[in-house]
Formats: C-alpha cells, structure tokens, sequence
C-alpha cells in the first residue's frame, strides 16, 4: 500500500462544519484514528483532541506523545519516518571551496567534520551557486560523504592514495587548482598530513597562509588565529588558504548533500621523489601516554586475573588503563586512571573488560570513537554506551582472546 | 629512541646549520630561548662532534640578547645574527644567506613562539632555497652524504619511518628529545655576531593586530527537538550509544572472535 498522505479538502471541509448532515459519519470515520490532525484553512495544524490517545485502564483519556505506548495512529507514522534534512543538489557550480580532510584512521574526524561545515558556510555567503570539494588523499572507511557536508568529492587515484606522500599529494592539489580555481582551500591544523599539505600549497601558490585559525567573521572575513605559540590572538583578513583548528565552526547537521564524484580526469604530473615512506613504526604502548593512546584495554573491578590481562594488552598492542576501582585496589598504577578523576582519554578504540561504567569514568571517555564493553551485568551504564557488548565473565574471554591470537600469530608465522 | 641514534661519518661533508628564535615562556612571558628551536640544536650537536652553524634572524636588542645566549649556553660558541627591524620578514634575509654558504641538513623548530608563528618558515625557506622538507621530526636516525632517514612524529605518539634527500630542511617537533640545559658560563662566553643588518622588505601586515588569547567558547550541545518531550530527554540524557550490539549468551569464542573482529576492522589490530 502507498504510504503517502493524502488530503481529502472535501472531508476536512466537512468535519469542520458540524451542521453538515454527513458530519456525523465522517466523524465516526475518524475516530477509527485517521484523520485526528490535519491542515486547517489558513494553514495551521488543527487537531483533534478526543481522537488522540487511548482509553486507560482506570477508564480516562490517555494521551502519550512519545509514541511510545500508542494505537494504529503512530505505527502509521513510523512507518512514514524519512530523512528530514533537505537534500541540497548543485548543478553546474560556478564557484568551488576545497576540503582536504585529515582521515585519521580512514574517517572523519570531529574536526574534518568542522571544517566541512566551515566550508559549507562560506559557501552559503558566496553570491553564486558554489559547491565544497572534498579532496580525498588517503584510504577512507566512511561511505557517508554527503552526510559530512561535500557537493563534490575526488578521489586520488589508487596509486597516488597512500597515508603519506607530500610530493605526489601537492601535485595533484595543484592540479585541483588548476582546474577548479577554488575560492578557498581548507586544511585541518595540528594535523601529520593536511596541516603540512596546506602550508606546502601556500608556498607553492604564494599565499600567505591563515594559520591557526579558530574563529572566522563570515561577513566581514576577519580571521581569529592562535598566534604566539598560543600566547596570543591574531585578527587578520582571511586568506585563501586556511588551516582551521578543531571547532571552528559548527558541522553540517541540517542538510545533505549529495557528494558526486569529480570524473573528470585531473592530471598530475608525476615527481621526482625526493621524500621515501618507509612505514610505520611500531611503539611499545606501554610508553605512549593515556590521554593519546589510540587504542586503550582498560580494566576494572571485574578482572579477576591481572596477568592475563597484561599479556591480553601486549599481545593486543594496546595501552593499558583502569578504572578507579582497579587503581584504589592497587592493580595498576595511579597514571593509569581513566576517567574525570584520572586521564581523560581520546582513543580511537576502547575495551573496557569488567568495567561498569560509572558516570566519571564515562566522562573520562566521552572523546572515544568505538568502545567494546565486556560485563557480566547486561544492565550496567558502560554496556549502555558501548558499540558492541559482549555479556559474559572477562576471565574466560580474555583467555580465549589469547588463545585466537596466538592461533592467527601461528598461521602468519606458518604462511611466511 | 631517547637520543638521536646518528652520528656524521667525520670525512663527510654533510653541515648541519640550525636555525633558532626567540621564545617566550608561556606562563610568565619572559623572554626565552624557544623550546623546538633548542631541541633542534640538540639534535645537530647529537649529529657530529663538530659544532653546527647557528643562525638567528630577527631584530637583536637588550631584552632579546639574553634569551639567545641560552642557546650558545648549550655549548655552541658562535651565533650568527641576521639583524632584521621587527616587522620585516626573515625568509628573504635568511634565504639569501644560505644561498650564499649552503647547509646539507638545515634543522629548525615546527612553530615559532612570538609573532605570527604559522609555521610557514621552514616551507617558506625549503621552496625559496629548493630544499627537501619534513615537517614533525623527532628522531634523526642515519645522516649519509646524499640522503637521511628520520622518525616523524604522528599524533597519538606513532612514528613514521622517512627517507629524505639532502639537502634537506627538517622542522623539528615537541617529540623530540628534550634540549640539555643552558650553562649561564658558556652563554655569557659565546659570541653573538652580526653577520647581515636589515634588507628593506616591509610586510602587508598593517591589517593584522594582536591581542591576549581570549579564552575558545565551550561548544554548546545542539538540541534539536521538535515536542517538549524530546528537549527535555535530551536535556535529562545520561551518556548513550546510538544503539551498539548487545552479545548475550555467546560462548566466549564467539564474543572473543567478534571482538578481534572489530579490533581489525578498525585498523588497531596490526597481526
């Protein structure tokens, strides 16, 4: 069956004139819980406050607006439940704002997300239609790019996409400017591979940079940028290339936007190599600090055994951290603590085994993107925030990690 | 990784120059030497038993002197000064000097700590003199005549491994070792000398004005609810998940192999 609404003027007329002789049945027709709100004459929403809500079991009216505990009505609604936010198409842009974002980990950051919003913004003051343009550098999990705030997106080539290459990544920005002429180029600050992209452009383009900046006057296009190492603050007009820090604007939450891919073919020319990835490092966890951790197991009251669980952290690669119970009962040192009362931690990745989650510590980790919760108690807070629980007693979970670890490490070992 | 792992091969004529600035110390705003510019001088004294050419470019009065003698306190005795007035802009002046007597291996910090500091130095000087850079170095592991391999630092303190050609211009980062302390006998015994006095170059600064670092506004929690009902449960909300997996009544392989699972999908499991 078609799920759209359709007005009936003739039966809306009639309902609202009682001395109809048919306004007895249409009434009855609606209190089968069709038609308790409609669309008045002038426009506003007129309801019907004796055909909402059901009868109660003490034999009153009752009326709950959450939807929670309703009749036919609002399983109607549900069902009729679309994406609120306009889609914004644009056609032929005239003008384009460029978007480098950082992709840690092959996602948006908060601040990718502010920058896509920033960008949406200028847009919105341009007097031509103008589009924003994500420039897509490095490897990407996220399949929602509209949802972020891009027009346009391009894509570098699988060869030219790789987590570091200035020389080759410049090219192709250079390309982009050639091509697109953007009005503005925007560069995550405080970042290993846009921040250093942006200034290499300004350079290039003999654009004196705005740096730092975190705040920006839409209308008169006045920068505010950290300056003096953060000592001070910078007022200056803005230029065309900017490196924004972390909040500087508000993401796009409104719209979206329908992100079409940029196929035309954008030649970079190739380079001499003079700057040679040779990969990533690896660094022992234990000596990486809390607050910047990007994967942290963490452990509570529920750990029975603690040696498990630090070969559990070794063999995972992870930083080690614990709840305040852990700490108190003397398990694991004191700069260990995560939470409001220990570290506030930034994490990527988050294993809390036999934790609760008590409200400071869910504080402590508000800034983590995905968090794994392992419990006994299906009703605990921390279950209640994780992306993926698993009920179950840490003890024999944490053995069987080690156990599949150790099983994967053999077959590498035996496939080398 | 606590001290640079190179050392210069002695015969090799790979120079290491430093570039350093004046610092400011960030609770009591005292004059200072800079703290990435030190450890990028410690870095170069780690790199030979020669000592590495150290260039100052700014304006060189009372008040500075002091703050630079902190670096030659660290055991260098000579600083080269590039005497420029206080608005011109040093790259010009400082490119045109090493032009003239060039450096394999040029350090620096990331971030000056006085004036702009957009970091746009070091880019500045590397495309105006046609060097290599890298940005956020934090280890200087082998120097050869041609070609240098580095640590840089990344954000959540991961390394990545770098080959770079020399010459090459390396910007230093807050990772790296700490600078060793500055002897107050050798910094009064060291020699300022001013090589280069100002080049007329004036900046389209006029706009830009200073001001103390007001404090970023705490960004405010949206709501957006169309009834009351929705404001006030979102104003009443403890922390919740947008609805994450709920694994009851698994065994403990299957919670294990859905864990690792995830752990992989995330990139955080290296095996």
């Amino acid at each position: 069956m078609n799920d759209i609404k359709r007005r009936d003027p003739r039966a809306e007329w009639i309902l609202r004139n009682r001395l109809h002789p048919e306004h007895s049945t249409y009434a009855l027709t609606q209190a089968t819980g069709r038609l308790s709100e409609w669309i008045g004459p002038t426009g506003v929403k007129r309801k019907n406050p004796h055909l909402v809500g059901f009868i109660g079991p003490a034999g009153v009216r009752r009326i709950d607006r959450s939807g929670a505990q309703s009749n036919q009505q609002n399983t109607v609604k549900a069902k009729v439940d679309i994406d609120a936010r306009r889609l914004i198409q644009i056609d032929g842009p005239s003008a384009y704002i460029v978007v480098v974002p950082e992709l840690p980990g092959g996602r948006f950051s908060a601040q990718d997300k502010d920058l896509f919003g920033l960008a949406q913004q200028l847009a919105a003051k341009q007097s031509e239609a103008t589009a924003v343009l994500g420039v897509i550098l490095s490897p990407l999990k996220d399949t929602e790019l509209g949802d972020v705030g891009m027009d346009r997106v391009y894509f570098a080539d699988e060869s030219q996409c790789s987590e570091y290459d200035p020389e080759t990544h410049l090219q192709q920005l250079t390309a982009i400017e050639r091509e697109f002429n953007p009005l503005y180029w925007l560069f995550p600050e405080h970042t290993s591979m846009s921040a250093d992209l942006g200034r290499r452009l300004s350079v290039k383009l003999k654009v004196r940079a705005t740096s730092h900046l975190w705040q920006l006057d839409l209308d008169t296009l006045m920068a505010t940028c950290r300056a003096s190492g953060g000592a001070s603050d910078l007022y200056r007009p803005v230029s065309r290339v900017i490196m924004a820090l972390a909040e500087c604007a508000e993401p796009v939450s409104d719209t979206r936007h329908e992100a079409r891919v940029i196929d035309s073919s954008i030649n970079a020319a190739d380079v001499i190599k003079r700057i040679r990835n040779l990969g990533a490092v690896s660094v022992d966890p234990a000596k990486v600090a809390l607050s910047e951790a990007e994967f942290i197991l963490s452990g509570g009251k529920g750990i029975t055994n603690w040696d498990a669980f630090h070969q559990l952290a070794r063999s995972l690669g992870a930083t080690e951290g614990a709840s305040r119970v852990a700490v108190d009962d003397g398990h694991m040192p004191r700069d260990r603590q995560v939470g409001a009362t220990g570290t506030w931690v930034t994490a990527r990745v988050y294993l809390a085994i036999g934790i609760s989650g008590a409200i400071q510590h869910l504080q402590g980790i508000q800034a983590c993107d995905k968090v794994i919760a392992i419990n006994t108690d299906p009703g605990c807070d921390m279950i209640k925030r994780a992306d993926l629980a698993v009920i179950l007693d840490s003890s024999e979970l944490i053995q069987s990690m080690l156990d599949q670890l150790q099983q994967s490490q053999v077959e590498v070992q035996h496939v080398a | 990784m606590s001290r640079n792992l190179a050392k210069l091969p002695s015969n090799d004529e790979v120079s290491v120059t430093v570039l350093v600035s004046v610092g400011q110390h960030p609770v009591t705003g005292r004059l200072r030497r800079a703290d990435q510019d030190a450890r990028a001088l410690e870095m170069a004294m780690g790199l030979s038993d020669a000592e590495p050419r150290v260039i100052y470019a700014g304006p060189l009065n009372d008040s500075i002197e002091p703050a630079l003698r902190g670096y030659l306190g660290m055991g260098v005795s000579e600083l080269k000064v590039l005497r420029q007035s206080e608005q011109n802009d040093i790259v010009p002046a400082l490119s045109a000097f090493l032009n003239a007597t060039p450096s394999s291996v040029i350090l620096c910090g990331s971030r000056a700590e006085l004036g702009e500091s957009s970091g746009l130095v070091p880019y500045q000087l590397a495309d105006a003199l046609g060097y290599t850079l890298v940005a956020n170095v934090a280890v200087i592991e082998k120097v050869a005549a041609s070609q240098a391999v580095v640590l840089q630092a990344l954000p959540r303190g991961q390394r990545r491994r770098i080959e770079v050609a020399l010459p090459a211009i390396l910007a230093v980062d807050s990772a790296s070792p700490v600078a060793r302390q500055s002897a107050y006998a050798k910094a009064t015994r060291g020699f300022i000398n001013c090589v280069v006095s100002d080049t007329e170059e004036k900046d389209a600064t006029n706009e830009w004005h200073y001001a103390p670092a007001r404090k970023r506004p705490k960004r405010l929690k949206i709501i957006k609810a169309t009834s009351a009902r929705d404001r006030f449960k979102a104003a009443a909300a403890k922390a919740e998940g947008a609805g994450g997996q709920v694994l009851t009544s698994v065994t403990a392989e299957e919670g294990a192999a859905a864990i690792l699972k995830v752990l992989k999908e995330e990139g955080v499991l290296k095996t």
